[in-house]
């Protein structure tokens, strides 16, 4: 029973980094029509720069959270303004095989800059808390309490501001927004700034909870597209209840499968969502 | 004075050109119903007005500028409005927020706006806070109506907004849109429903493979004996 | 000395650049004919070099086997072996858009380099397979590696026939007419399911023969040895160079972009020594921005894909 309560709390910490990345391929697959497959690779680079950014501008850590997430938040753009802006007209596929491309070369400048070894932010080493057998690790808290903040802030954002709103009505329906009158290009800007920043933070978020490697982001995408998935394409809250699926999916998957062979859950859930429920548990496109 | 003119309109998707040489006017205020079997290029040539489709050749100008090409988010600003026949509201966004985005080139006070859509259609003042995508047809259809209201369009553009509503939805919808005409606003619609529209219509335009076949004030369509044989399936 | 060791280099940089090609005319009869996006590649790679390696060494106590057959053997099992994974997981997938075709295969080729990696009792885990016996040994050195090289250009030579053939063939009009128009497809009456798999399980086919054509060439084998995931990225660009739904196209990529990637790698060879250890990735990031740049001045790539004369049919 412990163990298992134990392996739910990994499970959740580990949803809420996922939500935080499927948000992102969420939104684009909805507004901009194509599976992003960089999306790993914009955490990674997001996680790297952080470590720099502590490292050279000697900022805490959350500083150099905040300032790595955003400088990740204006790459996105820039690829976006260089490349799959160009392409959008060319189609889904051109778009998918363009940013498959970027992922790779994403991940070259991070062994290029950084180097191909594993590293780790410096933090404070802290004793997990002990609650009966539960063990608690207090990093753990502060990521799942940073989630939730980020989440929430989310929610507000797409509720309250014209430009949230007019984000869940693009990806809703691209077409409608364009008749609607809605600037769509402004729109899509928005999107990438939320998609690249959020990504930067799910790839600290999981550095801080792992190591950091050139391959962070990468090994973690197809659990990303599988939260996105089964969330349904487009839906936010989806991505976020998709995420927390995954996460805990993955980590329960242990109990009766080698924990090599976790990635296979998201592999299947893929399979599952798409097979059975195309539109995913929670509604979308 | 007319307030849209559509001038030897010639295009469509891929290679083929649907439009084959359509011309299309509207005055101010004026209430235009375009019919014709199926194929005749009735959606297209309001889509072409619209900036979605590619025009090969023709001129659109409305209200003395020339607007052809220009995509839909330019032309919004200018006072026109389209209503697509499907897929016309945001499913999961609220009926008040679908009204919200359908303002979304203004940046002044838009409550006016929403509560004179509530009055036209009370039904959504009831139901503001429900997601579009659970409504009904004839429910959404309003609230798509309404999100082209919000701008305070000088033209309305609506394909086809009573296909596949039950009767009763068909007679409320056509009394709205004749409301909405006499605050104003001109209108250009594409219909089935032939015979009910061109009956309140002040103009109805006969498209045939793309081209204008015929055109007369609304009622006299419907009596040309021609156009009722072969168009509005005799009877 | 100078010349002998440049023609030996040449020898071997063509053999390669041939495996290259074989598995760029697998991913053409998916991509290219009817559409399906795999990004598997090195997966069903990999299961046709462990499929060869595994039936073609001596008998080893590291790992399955091995059981010294021939190599025609182990080609055969490597290329049937190969079809049978991919038409297990066609079963599953084919029916998926594109985009999410292209998602569940990252996660098949994942799962295949797992198994690989993990499972030590079958392919002896990451210490990989060693001693897979050389093809021509009997030939001496130089003549065993250009009779490599002839073996490796025949067997393009014969899977280009085949490949066009298919293409040509009513069977190659309807993919094509797939991956364009499929609901059309289906409205004639078409089994587009059908289609779909068998050109999903051709390819997939073709690529576990190249693998099998790998592990004889390299002698030696292990999940590490080719990153799996650049080997499918590499085999993507030199078809987009050459340029999808041509047969030819693809051939040409493969060669150019492996000459490009040789080339960068005698540029990098005179790096700074600090910047030795990046070299690898320096060329990743050369070869990923030269996918962009074709992308976006010449997304059709450099022989286009023509449509076959139209059929004329007697029967009428």
């Amino acid at each position: 029973m412990a163990e298992l309560l134990q392996l739910l709390i990994y499970g959740i910490v580990t949803g809420g980094i996922y939500a935080l990345g499927a948000i992102g391929i969420s939104l684009i697959f909805a507004i901009l029509r194509f599976a992003h497959f960089a999306h790993g690779d914009l955490m990674t680079v997001g996680a790297y720069l952080a470590l720099s950014a502590a490292a050279i501008l000697g900022l805490p850590l959350g500083g150099a959270f905040a300032l790595a997430a955003l400088l990740t938040a204006g790459i996105a753009v820039l690829i976006d303004r260089l490349l799959y802006r160009r392409l959008r007209a060319s189609g889904a596929v051109v778009l998918l095989i363009s940013s498959f491309g970027v992922a790779l070369i994403l991940r070259s400048l991070v062994q290029l800059l950084w180097g191909p070894e594993t590293q780790v932010y410096e933090t404070a080493i802290t004793p997990p808390w002990r609650l009966g057998e539960l063990r608690i690790r207090p990093v753990h808290v502060a990521i799942l309490t940073i989630c939730l903040l980020l989440v929430s802030a989310l929610h507000l954002f797409l509720t309250r501001s014209r430009t949230g709103k007019a984000m869940r009505a693009m990806a809703d329906d691209p077409d409608l927004a364009r008749v609607s009158g809605i600037a769509t290009e402004r729109v899509v800007v928005w999107t990438w700034l939320l998609g690249g920043g959020l990504a930067a933070l799910a790839g600290m978020f999981l550095a801080l909870d792992t190591r950091l490697h050139p391959l962070l982001g990468w090994n973690v995408l197809l659990p990303l597209f599988a939260a996105a998935l089964v969330g349904g394409i487009g839906n936010v809250y989806g991505a976020i209840a998709g995420g927390l699926v995954l996460g805990v999916a993955s980590e329960l998957s242990t109990l009766v499968l080698p924990a090599v062979y976790k990635p296979a859950v998201a592999f299947a859930a893929i399979v599952v969502v798409l097979v059975v429920r195309p539109r995913g548990l929670l509604g979308g496109r | 004075m007319t307030l849209l003119v559509a001038h030897g309109l010639r295009g469509g998707y891929g290679g083929v050109d649907i439009l084959q040489g359509v011309d299309l006017r509207v005055a101010p205020g004026e209430l235009v119903v375009i019919v014709g079997p199926n194929g005749a290029g009735k959606s297209t040539a309001m889509k072409a007005i619209f900036g979605l489709v590619r025009l090969r050749a023709g001129r659109v100008v409305f209200d003395q500028r020339e607007i052809t090409g220009l995509p839909p988010e330019r032309l919004v600003p200018l006072g026109l409005a389209y209503v697509p026949q499907e897929r016309n509201v945001f499913p999961s966004l609220t009926v008040e927020e679908n009204l919200e985005m359908g303002a979304y080139v203004r940046r002044d006070d838009i409550r006016p706006d929403m509560e004179r859509v509530f009055a036209l259609f009370p039904v959504l003042a009831e139901r503001r806070r429900q997601r579009a995508g659970t409504m009904s047809g004839g429910e959404r259809q309003m609230v798509a109506i309404g999100r082209a209201l919000m701008t305070r369009p000088r033209l309305l553009l609506l394909d086809e907004p009573t296909a596949g509503l039950s009767p009763r939805f068909v007679d409320l919808l056509f009394e709205r849109i004749r409301a909405i005409n006499r605050e104003g606003v001109a209108i250009l619609m594409v219909e089935q429903n032939a015979k009910k529209a061109l009956a309140m219509a002040d103009r109805g335009v006969v498209l045939v493979g793309g081209a204008n076949r015929f055109e007369d004030a609304g009622p006299a369509v419907l009596a040309h004996p021609d156009i009722a044989e072969m168009f509005l399936g005799g009877a | 000395m100078e010349l002998v060791g440049l023609a030996s280099f040449l020898v071997f940089f063509l053999t390669l650049a041939g495996i290259y090609a074989l598995v760029t005319l697998g991913l053409n009869v998916q991509w290219g004919f009817s559409g399906q996006f795999n990004i598997g590649i090195a997966g069903f790679w990999a299961i046709g070099a462990y499929t060869a390696a595994i039936l073609d060494t001596p008998a080893s106590p590291f790992h399955l086997g091995g059981f010294a057959m021939p190599f025609w053997v182990g080609a055969l099992a490597a290329t049937l072996l190969a079809a049978a994974v991919a038409f297990l997981v066609g079963v599953i997938c084919v029916d998926l858009r594109t985009d999410y075709l292209a998602i569940a295969t990252i996660g098949i080729g994942e799962i295949i380099r797992l198994v690989l990696k993990n499972e030590e009792w079958l392919t002896n885990g990451v210490r990989g397979i060693a001693g897979i016996p050389r093809l021509f040994e009997a030939l001496g050195r130089s003549g065993q590696a250009l009779a490599f090289l002839g073996f490796v250009l025949l067997a393009i030579l014969l899977v280009y026939a085949l490949v066009e053939r298919a293409a040509r063939s009513p069977w190659g009009r309807v993919q094509r007419a797939i991956r364009d128009e499929e609901l059309a497809v289906a409205a004639c009456g078409r089994d587009v399911r059908r289609f779909r798999l068998e050109s999903f399980v051709l390819g997939s086919a073709i690529m576990g023969f190249a693998g099998a054509v790998h592990a004889h060439f390299v002698g030696f084998i292990s999940p590490e040895a080719f990153d799996p995931l650049f080997t499918t990225f590499l085999v993507w660009v030199m078809l987009v160079v050459g340029g999808s739904g041509n047969n030819r196209g693809a051939i040409l990529g493969a060669f150019l972009v492996w000459a490009i990637w040789s080339l960068a790698q005698f540029a990098t060879a005179y790096l700074p020594l600090a910047w030795a250890g990046r070299a690898g990735a320096l060329r990743v990031l050369l070869v990923g921005v030269l996918l962009q740049l074709v992308l976006l001045w010449r997304p059709q790539g450099l022989l286009p894909e023509r449509p076959p004369p139209p059929v004329v049919r007697r029967d009428a």
